[in-house]
């Protein structure tokens, strides 16, 4: 019998010829990551062990993104324990402010994660990095302190559902109008516990940038992990950034899967998850006039390169409506080089929006753009529920970059088309 | 493990966010945490909820971020055990790497209404509505979860196997 890239990865990190779905292992971790909110906790549980050192400096990767450059003093607090822990067991993935990113932005671009990779992170949406071929999942600051002692951790094996992308993509339809979709078909539980495999032409089109961004929002579905198969797009993506040996691994054409779901991609439109969940997904043509206060444009969903210039396409010469406020957040430092270097951020600066230094800011209601009581935010981020973005009456509709762009031009959610 | 107490309903696919906002992820005290248990959800549980009671939700509980805070916030707030129809897949580590009962029962979740008094016995496997006089199944956990279970959690358990805790 067949396995799947997921099972095939799984069981070579636990030393087994052969997985099945349900099967409780043991696995290797080659990756383990945590943030300035989920490592603390980690590192407590670490020192009580009584452990002197991490099972490998180069192995261990934290990341203080969310609250910073520290926000408060409470927030200051936490990032030291990070930036102590890092010095005190010298770590070599540590990433300081002005020369980090967001976590999910940042790991495949320092080449810290290759094919056939098993990652896990203290952070929901490890599983990015599926994008590149690679098993990962994000776990709790318990298993990242137990992961850190032993580099390895128990997971069960999950089932798989295969999603087949048909056809051609419209103008302006990238990996975020996919995703959405794709939850407002299954819902927020369609995949849970399961991995999500995701092949066909139409997403063999997308960009490296456009699959990081599908396989971030298997968490919104409930996935354990998305998943792509490598192509010659992802060998040139690690071409010159992954330090490390790797290994490719493809499914088998027998492999078994719970559940097979195709999906003519030509009749997607542009989406919008409305309020406050991502499986509420529309067209934006057809969800009428609703007016807005912020658009952001960032996250380690949007904050990538491909996603800035979509966005400076649409605001070349262009002004931010006069009742929106519009944040733009590159994921990383060298995307923020990137986008300098191209001009996006002239443009950006011109059109009247607020660039920032990269952080996860306002995607988790963290700072730099709160929303108050009865706001309304378009983001490009990946989350839209009760409080997410600031007060729990504030409201946040979530989109790709085409649309946000659009939308800060229009101070209503527009289509891509109207803003040009 | 015999759990019993009153309980405290809530709906389908509870969030992290709801549970403890971000607002308040700048600290990992306990306590601190607990004050601010399931807000987003409901504001005044965490002023009403007493030690030794229990949440009964529908659907993907626990959806969301890794954060556990929140797992942490609700049994530093005192509650019990959770109940759910299911949970979201890093909840459920959480809970049970962090030692917080959880059961699952999507009979017991449609069953049980707020103020109601129930028993779990997770050693028959099930859920005795003592209010409504109605039993449900629950699911066990698999052997390997037990031991972890059994062992206070996960770290607990690798301290079990690394020699530490001396
Ligand atoms: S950008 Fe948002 S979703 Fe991504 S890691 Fe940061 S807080 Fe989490």
């Amino acid at each position: 019998m067949g396995m799947t890239i997921t099972e095939k990865i799984l069981a070579a990190h636990a030393g087994l010829e052969h997985v099945e779905p349900g099967q409780l292992i043991n696995a290797k971790v080659d990756l383990a990551l945590g943030n300035d909110i989920t490592a603390p906790l980690a590192i407590q549980e670490f020192k009580k062990l009584g452990v002197k050192k991490v099972f490998d400096p180069e192995r261990v990767v934290l990341v203080p993104d969310h609250f910073t450059p520290a926000k408060d003093i409470q927030s200051a607090e936490q990032a030291k324990i990070l930036r102590e822990f890092a010095r005190e067991q010298g770590l070599t993935n540590y990433f300081e402010i002005g020369r980090m990113g967001i976590e999910h932005c940042l790991l495949p671009e320092a080449g810290l994660v290759g094919p056939g990779d098993l990652v896990i992170g203290a952070d929901s949406h490890t599983c990015t990095y599926g994008a590149l071929g690679a098993f990962a999942t994000g776990v709790g600051s318990t298993d990242l302190a137990a992961a850190m002692v032993t580099g390895e951790l128990w997971f069960k094996v999950p089932a798989t559902i295969l999603f087949r992308y048909h056809g051609k993509l419209q103008p302006w339809v990238g990996g975020k109008d996919l995703i959405i979709y794709t939850i407002g078909q299954i819902g927020v539980d369609g995949a849970r516990y399961m991995a999500m495999e995701f092949t066909g032409e139409a997403v063999r089109e997308l960009s490296m940038d456009g699959r990081f961004t599908m396989a971030n929002m298997a968490i919104e579905a409930g996935g354990k992990n998305g998943i792509f198969a490598v192509d010659e797009k992802t060998k040139a993506y690690i071409q010159g950034r992954l330090k490390r040996d790797y290994r490719i691994y493809a499914s088998d054409p027998d492999a078994r899967y719970a559940e097979t779901i195709d999906i003519d991609v030509a009749k997607i439109e542009p989406q919008v998850a409305l309020p406050h969940l991502p499986e509420n997904a529309r067209s934006v043509k057809e969800i009428g006039e609703i007016k807005i206060d912020q658009v952001v444009i960032g996250s380690c969903t949007n904050g990538r390169l491909e996603d800035l210039r979509i966005a400076a396409q649409l605001l070349r010469g262009k002004k931010v409506h006069p009742e929106v406020r519009l944040i733009i957040i590159p994921g990383t430092q060298k995307i923020y080089a990137g986008a300098l270097a191209e001009g996006l951020i002239t443009i950006f600066i011109e059109a009247g929006a607020a660039v920032s230094t990269p952080t996860c800011g306002p995607c988790l209601g963290g700072h730099m753009g709160i929303l108050a009581r009865g706001e309304r935010a378009v983001a490009t981020t990946n989350r839209n529920f009760v409080g997410r973005m600031g007060h729990p009456e504030s409201e946040v509709y979530l989109a790709g970059p085409a649309v946000a762009a659009a939308s800060a031009v229009k101070g209503r959610i527009a289509a891509p088309e109207e803003a040009i | 493990m015999l759990i019993q107490g009153k309980c405290h309903t809530f709906g389908n696919d509870i969030d992290t966010d709801a549970i403890i906002p971000a607002r308040y992820l700048n600290t990992s005290d306990p306590g601190e945490l607990a004050r601010h248990c399931m807000e987003d959800a409901d504001p005044t549980f965490a002023g009403r909820v007493k030690a030794g009671e229990i949440i009964v939700a529908g659907k993907n509980f626990g959806c969301g971020s890794s954060r556990e805070h929140a797992p942490v916030a609700i049994k530093a707030a005192g509650v019990a055990a959770v109940v759910a129809a299911s949970f979201a897949r890093i909840f459920y580590r959480n809970a049970i790497n962090i030692g917080l009962p959880i059961f699952e029962s999507p009979a017991a979740a449609a069953g049980i209404a707020a103020g109601d008094e129930i028993k779990i016995d997770a050693g028959k496997g099930e859920i005795v509505n003592l209010t409504k006089g109605e039993t449900y199944p629950v699911a066990s956990f698999p052997p390997f979860m037990q031991e972890l279970i059994a062992a206070g959690g996960l770290m607990p358990y690798v301290a079990g196997k690394v020699g530490g805790y001396s």
